[in-house]
């Protein structure tokens, strides 16, 4: 058995208008896939040009969680305890968070140089974290 | 309902967020108060309900685990290390670090090793901070 790689990553948004104007307008990602399903809006983004890796943008409700569970999976998202945590990759650590900050986007902590390499992270406008990072050749 | 409880979380973890990020600035309760939107009373009754300790609270223990950090990590002296992370006075910063750690920050570098852990920083800073909880 050997699993080969991750595919698709999900994170929890209250909005998901809102999601896409800040994973694309703000993050520049790209829109993989939006459609309306009937049962749920299945809203896909990816890294430019990774199609292969998405991360699903879903919306907590019924009828997959009661009303009640969905009301507590949106409290803990709003405090950043929801456990949504995406890491990526840049070739610019500065440049990017330069960017990013213009862009009005939540840092929660400035590049600085690490032993792994140069990097910062952000806050989505619904709780999950970011990690950004220029990395240092693994050893 | 539910929104207004969502929109209040986030905007105290915008304040949380400050903390981690500018622990060495001089950040009083109005300063985090505003970033959250709300009166100075408000926010550290809300913080408390929100996180389980005050903002204060929170705080103090951001700048003593950045403390630690730079005792073993750095060659910076005790007072480089005060000022470093945010505390105003060298004796406000011995007594503190002294009450949540048990050592006086000499101590504790003379007598603790922490290899820096290969993961992302983040979750260093968050998982080492002395919280209140045990």
């Amino acid at each position: 058995m050997t699993m080969n790689a991750i595919s698709r990553s999900q994170i929890y948004v209250l909005d998901q208008d809102e999601a896409l104007d800040f994973y694309i307008g703000k993050l520049g990602l790209e829109l993989n896939t939006d459609q309306d399903l009937g049962f749920m809006r299945w809203l896909t983004v990816n890294v430019p040009g990774d199609r292969e890796r998405e991360i699903l943008l879903e919306k907590p409700g019924p009828p997959n969680l009661d009303p009640v569970t969905a009301e507590q999976v949106r409290e803990l998202l709003t405090k950043g305890a929801a456990g949504g945590f995406l890491f990526m990759t840049t070739d610019d650590a500065h440049k990017t968070y330069e960017e990013l900050v213009a862009k009005g986007v939540d840092i929660t902590d400035e590049p600085m140089e690490r032993p792994y390499g140069i990097d910062f992270g952000i806050r989505d406008p619904f709780g999950n974290r970011i990690r950004i990072g220029q990395m240092f050749e693994r050893p | 309902m539910s929104r207004a409880v969502e929109e209040t979380n986030r905007a105290m973890l915008r304040a949380r967020d400050a903390m981690d990020r500018a622990y060495a600035q001089p950040l009083d309760t109005p300063t985090l108060a505003k970033i959250a939107h709300v009166s100075e009373a408000h926010f550290i009754r809300t913080f408390r309900a929100t996180f389980g300790e005050t903002p204060h609270r929170y705080l103090q223990r951001r700048r003593v685990e950045r403390a630690m950090y730079l005792l073993l990590h750095t060659d910076q002296d005790v007072t480089q290390v005060c000022y470093a992370v945010g505390f105003g006075s060298l004796g406000t910063f011995s007594r503190t670090f002294r009450q949540i750690v048990g050592a006086s920050p000499t101590d504790y570098r003379k007598r603790r090793t922490m290899p820096a852990a290969p993961v992302p920083s983040c979750f260093t800073k968050a998982w080492t901070r002395p919280s209140s909880f045990g």
